[in-house]
């Protein structure tokens, strides 16, 4: 990959990343609604103080925050925020900035990802990969079939299915949540077996929810390469079926399957997110769940521009990756 | 010398069977196809009977008895707030259906149009509109959703609304894919000779390339579809639909806030589940077998 690849990029990400902003800023300014006025029209109920102070409040508030100034001022400052990562205040949890709360929700949420995708993504490949190799044995080929055909469910349906079914029905694993009611949190085995007794049916859920997209594309992959020169030369060169499927069929068709998995980031970052909030699970989707239930706007805009940031960039370093992968990239 | 009047021959009437006919035959080679039309079908059918004969006024809170299981009276159970869950899928499933083909439609006509002007005219206009689609390609459309469905007041949530935020940021897929056909189709020589036997530009376009990328078309609208029945089920899975509707993800959303496993009222959230696996299943399936009939390259090896 030359330099100016990189560059072009760079600028490209940069791009991304500025009209995301753009629009999470302009677009709760046409609204009619108003935040702040919200929140302290709610406190001023229960609280008990007089219209007159609240509209003090409010102009006070405004100044604070540089609400009173013209709109390109405001959002010229909003863009350097964003550049520092500072999403601003939580307007429910006053003192605590969004990225701070961003931070102690994130490794929760990483975690969960982490384990699922490269989960998801090693067996859908794998099967998919098998399932068009008419070498492999007929049913280790069907095994790829009830994931296909699991294809069109989304995770959080997967999510309510396994809830009922292994959760419900069965009582195997709890039925959501961090941990167990009346468990304290230490640093114990015992807490930790419960954390993960927690993570197990969300995580399958969102597996579940996956693979079968990775089986089909890598399934079609596979059909495709089968009829390649190199492969039918490989055979009369008369390796190992075993040395054919890896360095010749699958190693081939997998490039693609890596491009394809930077541009299906963002669902697979939207649905964990989903899926997390569903269970009830420690993690930025029931931080937005909370945020979206308290009309906590800072909070679900922070929420909303760090994981397209995130997204953004995460697609950009999976593209970097692609010329280690493929050498005609690097040589060209 | 008499002559002999040769009767004329008898002609073997080869009649070309009517496209209904030709279409169930070609439903018979694609079963996935068959399989969603099926589906489809059924479900269209459950959602007009249901109309016809439900009284759709259960499908809103306290108008039946509350969280009832499922019994003769009541098949799919009644949830927490009284609502009759049969009438609250029968009008749930219309208002999804209604939500798919609105902003399916409407993100399919923007994709075709914008397609096609990118396509046609080439040059900066071009390359604008491909830089815009890819700049919003990677933007997890769903989130800038949720930040737009968001900001709106409650009262202004409705069916219309909702399909209009999907609409919003869902025209990229189209505009790239009929963007391409038109690319492909404008090298052909059809259109050559239409042009050269000056044939204006919008004669060309609605008369020798639209008419070719009908199936292109139609595939891209079922997908479109996919995606705001998607969309919209996402938020209103995260609370941000219409609440006082009995759309299905607001039925979910709200069994989960009510802890409905925990109180063992599980036909809440698994009727609206299986009904959204129906209606997603078949579109998906349509979808592939689309994909078969407009690009029978693709075909799948089996």
């Amino acid at each position: 990959m030359t330099f100016k690849l990189v560059i072009r990029r760079l600028v490209f990400l940069v791009l991304v990343i500025w009209a995301a902003s753009t629009i999470v800023f302009f677009i709760p300014r046409l609204s009619s609604r108003n935040a702040l006025r919200e929140r302290f029209g709610e406190l001023a109920r229960t609280g008990g103080f007089s219209p007159e102070d609240l509209e003090k409040i409010i102009a006070n508030m405004n100044q604070q925050f540089g609400l009173d100034q013209p709109l390109l001022t405001q959002y010229w400052h909003y863009l350097g925020n964003i550049v520092r990562l500072d999403f601003g205040y939580s307007l429910y949890r006053y003192p605590s900035t969004v990225s701070d709360l961003i931070a102690q929700s994130l490794p929760w949420t990483i975690g969960l990802l982490l384990v699922t995708t490269i989960l998801s993504f090693v067996i859908g490949n794998l099967l998919g990969a098998i399932s068009a190799w008419p070498r492999a044995p007929g049913w280790l080929r069907g095994f790829a079939t009830p994931f296909i055909l699991l294809t069109g469910v989304p995770p959080v349906i997967m999510g309510i299915l396994l809830l009922f079914f292994i959760g419900f029905r069965l009582k195997w694993l709890p039925l959501g949540g961090a941990y167990s009611v009346g468990v304290v949190p230490t640093w114990t085995w015992v807490f930790f077996f419960d954390l993960m007794r927690h993570q197990i049916l969300p995580a399958l859920a969102l597996i579940f929810g996956s693979v079968g997209g990775w089986v089909l594309s890598m399934r079609g992959m596979g059909i495709t390469i089968q009829g390649e020169d190199y492969v039918n030369f490989a055979e009369h060169k008369g390796l190992t079926a075993g040395r054919i499927f890896r360095d010749y069929y699958v190693r081939n068709a997998m490039l693609p399957q890596v491009t394809g998995f930077a541009l299906a980031l963002g669902t697979v970052v939207t649905s964990a997110i989903i899926v997390e909030g569903l269970f009830g699970l420690p993690g930025i989707g029931t931080m937005l769940n909370l945020a979206i239930r308290s009309n906590d706007f800072p909070t679900i805009y922070g929420i909303v521009l760090f994981i397209t940031i995130a997204v953004a960039v995460l697609m950009t370093v999976v593209e970097f990756i692609l010329p280690l992968l493929d050498p005609r990239i690097r040589h060209s | 010398m008499s002559t002999v009047a040769l009767s004329p021959p008898v002609e073997k009437s080869i009649e070309r069977p009517g496209s209904l006919v030709l279409f169930l035959r070609y439903l018979r080679r694609n079963k996935g196809l068959a399989l969603g039309v099926i589906i489809l079908l059924a479900l269209v059918a459950f959602t007009v009977i249901g109309l016809l004969t439900v009284n759709t006024k259960n499908a809103y809170p306290l108008s039946v008895a509350l969280k009832k299981p499922p019994s003769w009276k009541y098949p799919f159970g009644t949830d927490f707030f009284g609502r009759d869950l049969l009438a609250a899928m029968v009008v749930g499933m219309w208002q999804t259906a209604f939500i798919g083909v609105l902003a399916g439609g409407l993100g399919t006509l923007i994709g075709v149009f914008l397609g096609f002007i990118s396509a046609y005219f080439g040059r900066w206009i071009d390359g604008s509109i491909r830089t815009i689609c890819q700049i919003l390609t990677p933007i997890p459309v769903l989130l800038i959703q949720v930040v737009i469905a968001g900001s709106l007041d409650k009262r202004d949530v409705t069916i219309v609304t909702m399909a209009l935020i999907v609409v919003l940021l869902a025209w990229m897929g189209p505009t790239l894919v009929i963007r391409a056909q038109v690319l492909t189709m404008k090298e052909r020589q059809f259109v050559a000779v239409a042009k050269l036997s000056g044939v204006s530009d919008l004669g060309i376009i609605f008369k020798e390339i639209l008419p070719c990328l009908l199936p292109f078309i139609a595939a891209a609208f079922v997908a479109q579809v996919f995606v705001a029945v998607f969309a919209s089920f996402y938020l209103a899975v995260l609370g941000l639909g219409p609440l006082r509707e009995p759309l299905l993800g607001n039925i979910i959303w709200a069994a989960q806030s009510q802890g409905a496993f925990f109180n063992g009222w599980w036909w809440w959230p698994i009727i609206p589940s299986i009904a959204m696996i129906l209606i997603l299943g078949s579109l998906a399936l349509i979808n592939m077998g689309l994909d078969e009939l407009a690009n029978p390259r693709v075909r799948r090896s089996e």
